[in-house]
């Protein structure tokens, strides 16, 4: 059974379908549903016996780099062009096949945004390496 | 066929681990020998219990320890070398000596943690790591480099209690959410702790663990939501807790030597002394807090949280105003925390303005390091957001 991981991005990847604004902007009943649905995610992904971890990411950033044998690594906390890729978290599941983990992610990026309409969005869907 | 008590049979490792150090035995080799015989003793226990459990403990793991001895002779093809007999004094208990090896200054605090929690409260390796999320292989490294790493160290001098007691706090603090409930294991060491000394601050400690861990039946909602203090149902707090740790924080605040553990124990007493929310006494738990702050020369640098926490008593006696002024002497140390922002939004909402509550309690989560909170923080905002004439979704 091929492993995948479901990205949760914070920015980055394809253009928007439905231009969401940040969760803490929500109303109270939405964010309530949107939660609610992230828990029953785990749920359903755990019942099936598909599911492996799920973590979630800090967005604050730093870059990092060797800069030679004595000296204090070389980081960078930004400023970053708004356009890079931050990444906000994953499901790691373990499926039948390539269309099923597709499936999944699909589930995932409909959960319900304001409004309670979908959110339509985008998921980075990987295989991991065996 | 009988059940082995392990809650029992976990309470005799420090007291037959001590006795094999104090002998001169190798830390390090000591602990792996009682291990093995613990493993030993839930094997043959139920068929032959023993007499004498303690005794049966030491002979198996002294035996273990002699095995371990004559194949590591034989590999090296030398003649046994039986170790030198030390000149032990019994002062002391047997669980100070081992929480002073374990709280060793030269150990990292995770290393202080794990090594406190197996040799001290007798867990298995695998049962720290699941408690702290890790595999268990790098858990068993984590250990075995702190065993050596004190094999070079002097253990018989007298250790540094602070350094136990903040090590035990820090096993109490990271105690939620795990298979294994860390918080009943911390108060169970530092029940220990306070049967071993008398330094009141040990009972202080002791209390705050009690006094804050009767609330925690009522942190959570059913949902796993976070539910802040000011909200909780109070009849689901447990008050055997409540009262055992409010009977030690008085028999420690009896000795007139007061510290930290029992400041903050005081503060926690008085929250669980009000009936409703609305019956705090602030202006005591604002005298506590001068107290606390007042224990270090430079408070803002040295210990930001008293004085963080003192901000929100500041904000309840003397105006949201007031305390918002006490979290400015913060920003330039705390400023990139969540707990920084959370607090500003509380004093932002009890001083009736939603907009500055909301930005803080958006702030807060977004460098907030665990789910619950994050979530919790986000919920805040979009509740206090809620609460004024709502400008069109999505705006912004």
């Amino acid at each position: 059974m091929p492993k995948y991981l479901l990205l949760k991005h914070y920015r980055g990847g394809p253009e928007p379908h439905r231009a969401v604004p940040p969760m803490d902007q929500w109303a109270p009943e939405d964010v309530e549903a949107h939660l609610a649905f992230l828990r029953h995610v785990a749920e359903v992904l755990e019942e099936r016996g598909e599911y492996v971890g799920a973590q979630a990411l800090v967005p604050a950033r730093t870059w990092v780099r060797y800069s030679g044998p004595d000296a204090a690594p070389v980081t960078t906390d930004g400023p970053h062009p708004e356009t890079s890729d931050l990444v906000a978290g994953w499901y790691m599941i373990d499926v039948e096949s390539h269309e099923r983990a597709l499936e999944v992610a699909a589930f995932v990026s409909g959960g319900p945004g304001p409004g309670g309409e979908p959110m339509y969005e985008w998921i980075d869907v990987r295989e991991i390496m065996g | 066929m009988l059940r082995v008590d392990e809650g029992e049979l976990r309470a005799l490792v420090p007291r037959v681990l001590a006795g094999l150090v104090r002998r001169g035995e190798d830390f390090d080799a000591a602990e792996d020998a009682l291990q093995e015989a613990l493993l030993d003793a839930l094997r043959v226990w139920p068929e032959h219990p023993p007499d004498n459990p303690r005794a049966w403990l030491a002979a198996v793991a002294m035996r273990r320890l002699i095995d371990a001895r004559r194949s590591e002779a034989a590999r090296r093809g030398r003649e046994e070398v039986l170790p030198e007999p030390v000149a032990t004094t019994e002062s002391g208990d047997d669980t100070l000596f081992l929480l002073f090896c374990c709280c060793h200054p030269d150990l990292t605090p995770a290393t202080q943690v794990a090594l406190t929690l197996r040799a001290v409260g007798g867990l298995s390796t695998r049962e720290i790591a699941d408690a702290f999320f890790v595999p268990e292989a790098t858990m068993a490294q984590r250990i075995s480099r702190a065993k050596r790493s004190l094999r070079d160290r002097r253990l018989d001098e007298p250790g540094d209690l602070a350094v136990v007691l903040r090590v035990l706090y820090l096993v109490y603090t990271t105690g939620h959410g795990g298979r294994l409930d860390l918080a009943a294991e911390a108060i169970r060491l530092a029940r220990q702790l306070t049967l071993a000394t008398d330094e009141p601050e040990a009972r202080g400690l002791l209390a705050l663990m009690l006094l804050s861990h009767a609330r925690l039946p009522a942190r959570l909602d059913s949902d796993g939501r976070i539910v802040t203090l000011d909200r909780q149902d109070r009849s689901r707090w447990n008050t055997r807790e409540i009262a055992e740790g409010v009977r030690v924080l008085q028999s420690a605040l009896a000795e007139q030597r007061p510290g930290r553990y029992q400041i903050e124990a005081a503060i926690a007493a008085l929250h669980d002394d009000a009936a409703t929310a609305a019956e705090t006494d602030w202006p005591q738990i604002l005298a506590w807090y001068d107290d606390l702050v007042a224990l270090t020369a430079d408070p803002v640098r040295q210990d930001p949280a008293a004085v963080l926490g003192r901000a929100v008593a500041v904000g309840h006696v003397l105006g949201a105003a007031a305390g918002l002024r006490e979290t400015e002497r913060l920003r330039e140390v705390l400023g990139d925390r969540h707990r920084w922002h959370a607090v500003r939004g509380h004093l932002h909402e009890l001083d009736g303005d939603p907009v500055a509550a909301g930005t803080a309690y958006a702030e807060a989560a977004r460098r907030a390091t665990d789910v619950a909170e994050r979530d919790h923080l986000v919920r805040q905002a979009a509740r206090v957001r809620a609460d004024q004439p709502r400008s069109s979704a999505g705006s912004v």
